[in-house]
């Protein structure tokens, strides 16, 4: 089942859900992703992939807000996957850690 | 190598979107809340938050936090010696693990490990504590190296220097609203004595009792009716008030006369208006002009008023209005030597000395306010309260004001309408 929560783009398959994040994650869209991957989690979502095949760049707020993402999913035991995500980015959160919370594809 | 690069691009550019933040005229709580992220986000740092420091309440109250939790306390206590302790380390962040000999760490020492809270950074500008930053664990599960702290420290700076200008903002408003209250005071005052003033005025002419009063109230309602703004009104209401101090120096005995004065007495009397301005100019008024109204109210249109024999244009348009002010209270009230005028005949009088005696837009007003209260058009009572009821509903009131109206409609004198 594929639904547009303000804007953010969220897919639902049993107790994965995939949301996919825009192509600049500042803090306006980010806040928007956060609050749906917050949703699927409190639906009882236990994957939760965030798609950033059409991101190109995450800024300093960006990474806040993952890691906020990262720390309601391991409350609610629930993993994490990031996918599609580009080199830079992949670098980028190789080097600030969120590589260690999640599963990067 | 490009590692340390891409790392110092990406915290330079964290450090960059904060300045700008905190210079951004921009809603305090999102600029501590953008802040509070951008910090985490600069170096991966697992949770956190942002707290004012309250010098009255000995207190830090939380603005922002991430990842701490419902049960983390929202206000922390801080004794004297964390306070002096804070204050002495300055904007370096200071390791919890090593600082628990603090009573702050102790006290919270619960909540803070719970949370694995790492890093404590205080807020200090120019000496004063102005909050903290409380920083969790970094993702990487690496501690905090002294490139990081670093860091923090140039960043928090950041953040503490939104937090003193903020509090430098409450305290000019509070110091705004001060000295609002404190004018308020002031100008109640100010009011209280010029209506003193006016009352000290009456009590000299037992005829006249209350003339300046009314005086100030008719002034007032012509100046409502002009559309004058509220200080503007209160303005001409007390050049009202005041318009007759001079008559505090002439002789008891002239001003109630029973009989008319002689030529000597009246000249005695025709000094009034330039004693009062004497009296009155050398008080700083909130307003203007008020003594300018009291030495030409007996100025006339056509160059025949004193004591300057002012014509028109010459005239502050002030003293125009408290002049018809004037001259209608004098007519509508008992004099010692001759009983008020009928309403048809003063209105009569108005109408004929438009141009003349009175500047006609000002007579115009007048008419419309009255009629306008005549006909129930307004709920105010100003002129029945001031005349009577039966004075003012005499018969054939309204349609004589309605006709002088229509007829003084387009006539205008060459005064210019300029209050200040």
């Amino acid at each position: 089942m594929q639904n547009y929560e303000k804007d953010v783009s969220v897919q639902t398959e049993g107790e994965k859900s995939v949301v996919y994040a825009t192509d600049y994650l500042n803090k306006l869209t980010g806040e928007k992703i956060e609050r749906a991957c917050k949703r699927q989690l409190d639906a009882g979502c236990k994957t939760l992939v965030v798609n950033f095949a059409e991101t190109e760049i995450v800024n300093s707020i960006g990474i806040s807000i993952l890691l906020g993402v990262i720390d309601a999913a391991s409350d609610k035991g629930a993993a994490v996957v990031f996918s599609d995500v580009n080199e830079d980015t992949i670098q980028l959160f190789e080097m600030l850690g969120l590589t260690n919370h999640v599963t990067v594809n | 190598m490009a590692e340390n690069q891409q790392k110092l691009v990406h915290t330079f550019g964290a450090l960059a979107e904060l300045g700008n933040e905190v210079s951004q005229k921009n809603n305090f709580q999102e600029m501590i809340r953008t802040s509070l992220h951008l910090l985490l986000g600069s170096l991966g740092i697992m949770r956190g938050g942002v707290a004012r420091y309250s010098r009255f309440g000995h207190e830090l109250n939380l603005l922002a936090l991430r990842g701490l939790g419902e049960e983390f306390p929202l206000s922390l206590s801080l004794c004297y010696e964390d306070e002096r302790q804070f204050l002495i380390n300055g904007t370096v962040p200071i390791e919890v693990s090593q600082a628990k000999v603090l009573p702050f760490f102790q006290n919270y020492d619960h909540s803070l490990t719970a949370k694995k809270v790492e890093l404590l950074v205080p807020l200090v500008i120019r000496d004063e504590l102005v909050g903290v930053v409380l920083l969790g664990e970094k993702a990487n599960g690496e501690s905090y190296s002294s490139y990081d702290k670093d860091i923090i420290s140039a960043m928090t700076r950041h953040v503490g220097v939104g937090i003193a200008q903020r509090n430098l903002m409450a305290e000019l408003e509070r110091r705004a609203e001060e000295n609002r209250r404190l004018y308020d005071d002031l100008r109640m005052t100010y009011k209280d004595t010029v209506k003193a003033f006016a009352r000290a005025i009456d009590c000299k002419d037992k005829y006249t009792e209350g003339h300046s009063v009314r005086v100030g109230k008719y002034s007032e309602i012509i100046a409502a009716e002009l559309g004058y703004d509220e200080n503007q009104m209160e303005g001409v209401a007390v050049a009202g008030y005041l318009h007759d101090v001079g008559k505090l120096t002439v002789e008891r005995n002239i001003i109630n006369s029973p009989v008319r004065i002689n030529a000597k007495e009246s000249a005695e009397l025709n000094k009034h208006p330039a004693i009062g301005y004497e009296i009155l100019l050398p008080i700083n008024h909130p307003y203007t002009d008020v003594p300018l109204a009291a030495k030409y109210h007996h100025e006339r249109l056509d160059g025949r008023g004193y004591p300057d024999e002012l014509y028109d244009r010459d005239i502050p348009y002030i003293a125009k209005i408290v002049c018809l002010a004037d001259s209608f209270d004098a007519m509508t009230t008992d004099r010692p030597y001759k009983r008020r005028r009928p309403a048809h005949e003063v209105i009569e009088d108005l109408q004929y000395n438009a141009g003349k005696q009175f500047a006609p837009e000002l007579v115009t007003a007048f008419c419309g306010a009255m009629l306008k209260e005549i006909t129930l058009e307004t709920k105010q009572k100003r002129f029945r309260r001031l005349l009577g009821r039966e004075y003012l509903e005499a018969e054939g009131i309204a349609p004589l004001l309605k006709n002088a109206l229509n007829d003084m409609n387009g006539t205008s004198s060459l005064t210019l309408v300029n209050f200040d």
